[in-house]
């Protein structure tokens, strides 16, 4: 879309939104989808393989309930399998749409308009998925309540709050709940536009409630906009926050691999990374389904191909400091593992983690593969299989060979582990196709300031 | 419910421009008319200030939120490790407050976000299914999607609506209606 001239020395630069649309052209593209589009058939199949999954995916949480985590492959010394590497994975891929809500508001960044509404929603399925597996790792999941909760109990004992488990109970809550409310509150003025725009009783009934009688009152906005805003504010700390604390879950153990200054920042880059590639996978089908490719701009799978290539390099650069650092502190339990990485058991998983978060993301450097939608797409799939990846390497290799070879052992998932992980997956795809069916996929009211914003500029 | 039939809410003036509706705003302000306000489908740029809205509370009752989260959330820790389920570990200080410090942020967070979005719900008096602004048809049709709307509401005092009317009109908008509230 952005055409290269060769004569000329600067490439025009692909708006983010197409010229030509108004207030209302906005407005009766994105309520469509939810109104009045019938669902097609791709969006039946589509959601039928989905709902197997979860299907798959309440069979597994059942038998794990009835039989306990024996069904894993867990076992001394790789406690932590599956289910930690999943949420761990599942979280860092809901930063990027607080990053894109939050930070890229406060930066005034205009693109975010167009993606911040399904990055948003993309942050609450996954933190949905992820939540699940701290809840069932236990293979008991009242546990959960049990222990971490602080409720004044018969037995008169209460949380250790000096652990990282129970900050990560805290942080990972609140990172939902915050979510919500943020996205909940970008969603009531558009919640009123379908109300006034749905047609049948039980649409209008539906928006009419969620809405809240929401009437674009300039007295509202003006509350509104500072309530988002302080919103924004709260979040961005927030994203830093929460990964920072999953990193401590890793970070105050003594595990050589673990054991280390680096994992907050480390961990929060390598979240955005993920969750960026994440918004680019979901994006690209999107835009070309639901012909979208007027507000999801080349501009958009541009500015966060870039991004993803940033954070790709700050992740590289955790992996060489992580690696450097194993030899340079004398450790010679760091040393071996950095060994072991490299040449264990598991070697494969690390090459290939080398290849999908490091190697591969250079191709981004090339203006040519940023603006190749295909490639973009696949290149999105590979740093989310990178990514889970490093959290694999993270937690399995750290944990099977630690300081006693007498206690050495391996990890081997059984089909339980991954069919849980698989229904996951299928349990984000699910939400996220009912979601585009239900809900304005891009925020119906900032899209229209942005193109009063637009047509100012061209004045 | 109501004897009266339908009493009169206000005067609305409909604008197909946000600066339209603006300059209105600003005509109408000047003119003395005391009760106004103005409906858009997305925040409009420079319409508080052309209304003379007064700056908003929302601030502070984020910041009271925090407070109280980050009370909440420390008092807990502290209250639960030193004084409800003291627990000596190599005699290290039960109020161990550097470890609270997560859980504390988070809490502050979380009563500040909940605060700014029940606050701000509440000053703005919603939920509120029903108000007589939607019984102007072509508010209810697109005052949500691309058009801009000014109103001169009634108020307590006497209120001139036929005044009003002519006024409105007299700044050339799309339509003006009679908000009737039933």
């Amino acid at each position: 879309m952005s055409a290269t001239n060769d004569t000329s020395s600067l490439r025009r630069v692909a708006p983010v939104v197409e010229p030509g649309h108004t207030f209302g052209t906005v407005t009766e593209k994105i309520s469509s989808i939810v109104l009045s589009r019938p669902a097609g058939a791709g969006w039946f199949f589509g959601i039928s393989i989905a709902f197997g999954l979860v299907m798959m995916l309440g069979m597994c949480v059942a038998y794990l309930i009835a039989r306990g985590t024996g069904i894993w492959g867990l076992n001394i010394p790789v406690a932590w399998g599956f289910a930690i590497v999943n949420f761990v994975w599942w979280i860092g891929i809901g930063h990027a749409g607080t990053l894109i809500s939050a930070i890229l508001l406060l930066l005034n960044q205009k693109w975010r308009t167009s993606i911040n509404r399904f990055a948003e929603a993309m942050t609450l399925f996954a933190v949905a998925c992820a939540g699940l597996f701290p809840l069932i790792h236990t293979g008991r999941p009242w546990y959960a309540a049990y222990f971490m909760m602080p409720y004044p109990n018969t037995m008169g004992i209460w949380p250790q709050f000096r652990s990282p488990l129970i900050w990560d109970v805290f942080a990972v809550s609140t990172y939902f709940t915050v979510s919500l409310l943020f996205w909940f509150v970008g969603l009531l003025p558009d919640l009123a536009t379908l109300r006034d725009r749905a047609t049948s009783r039980p649409q209008q009934m539906i928006y009419g409630l969620l809405a809240m009688g929401w009437r674009g009152s300039a007295r509202h906005w003006h509350r509104y906009q500072m309530a988002y805003l302080l919103l924004a504010g709260l979040a961005t700390p927030l994203v830093v926050s929460v990964h920072t604390v999953v990193s401590f879950d890793f970070a105050v153990a003594v595990v050589p691999g673990w054991h280390t200054t680096i994992f907050p920042p480390y961990f929060v880059a390598g979240a955005i990374y993920s969750g960026f590639a994440m918004v680019v996978t979901l994006a690209i089908p999107l835009r070309k389904f639901y012909g979208l490719e007027d507000f999801i701009t080349m501009r958009h799978l541009e500015n966060m191909a870039k991004v993803m290539l940033a954070t790709g390099l700050i992740v590289a650069y955790g992996y060489c400091m992580e690696f450097f650092m194993a030899f340079y502190s004398g450790n010679k339990y760091d040393s071996f593992l950095a060994m072991n990485r490299m040449h264990g058991p598991y070697a494969a998983f690390y090459w290939a983690l080398i290849l999908c978060n490091i190697v591969i993301p250079q191709l981004l450097w090339l203006h040519r593969a940023r603006t190749n939608v295909a490639l973009l797409f696949v290149m999105s799939l590979v740093i989310n299989v990178g990514m889970w990846l490093e959290r694999f390497v993270i937690v399995v290799m750290s944990l099977h060979r630690d300081f006693m070879p007498s206690a050495w052992g391996n990890y081997r998932p059984t089909i339980w582990d991954v069919g849980t992980f698989a229904g996951t997956i299928g349990l984000f795809v699910m939400l996220i196709f009912l979601f585009v069916r239900t809900l304005p996929a891009i925020s119906i009211a900032e899209m229209r300031e942005l193109v009063a914003h637009t047509s100012e500029e061209q004045k | 419910m109501n004897e009266q039939s339908s009493k009169l809410y206000g005067v609305m003036a409909e604008f197909a421009t946000p600066e339209e509706l603006l300059e209105a705003a600003e005509k109408t302000r000047a003119a003395g008319f005391a009760n106004l306000n103005a409906y858009t489908p997305y925040p409009v740029e420079g319409l508080s200030e052309a209304l003379g809205l007064k700056r908003t509370w929302v601030p502070q009752i984020t910041l009271l939120g925090g407070i109280l989260g980050g009370c909440a959330g420390f008092g807990l820790q502290y209250w639960t490790s030193v004084i409800a389920y003291p627990l000596n570990i190599g005699g290290r200080p039960l109020n161990s407050w550097p470890a609270f410090i997560p859980v504390t942020f988070e809490t502050t967070v979380l009563g500040a976000a909940t605060f700014a979005v029940f606050g701000m719900l509440a000053l703005n008096k919603l939920p509120q299914p029903y108000h007589p602004v939607f019984n102007v048809a072509r508010f209810a049709a697109h005052a949500s999607s691309d058009r801009f709307f000014l109103c001169i509401e009634a108020g307590k005092a006497s209120f001139d609506g036929a005044g009003a009317r002519k006024f409105l009109e007299g700044l050339k908008p799309a339509s003006v209606a009679e908000v009737l509230d039933e």
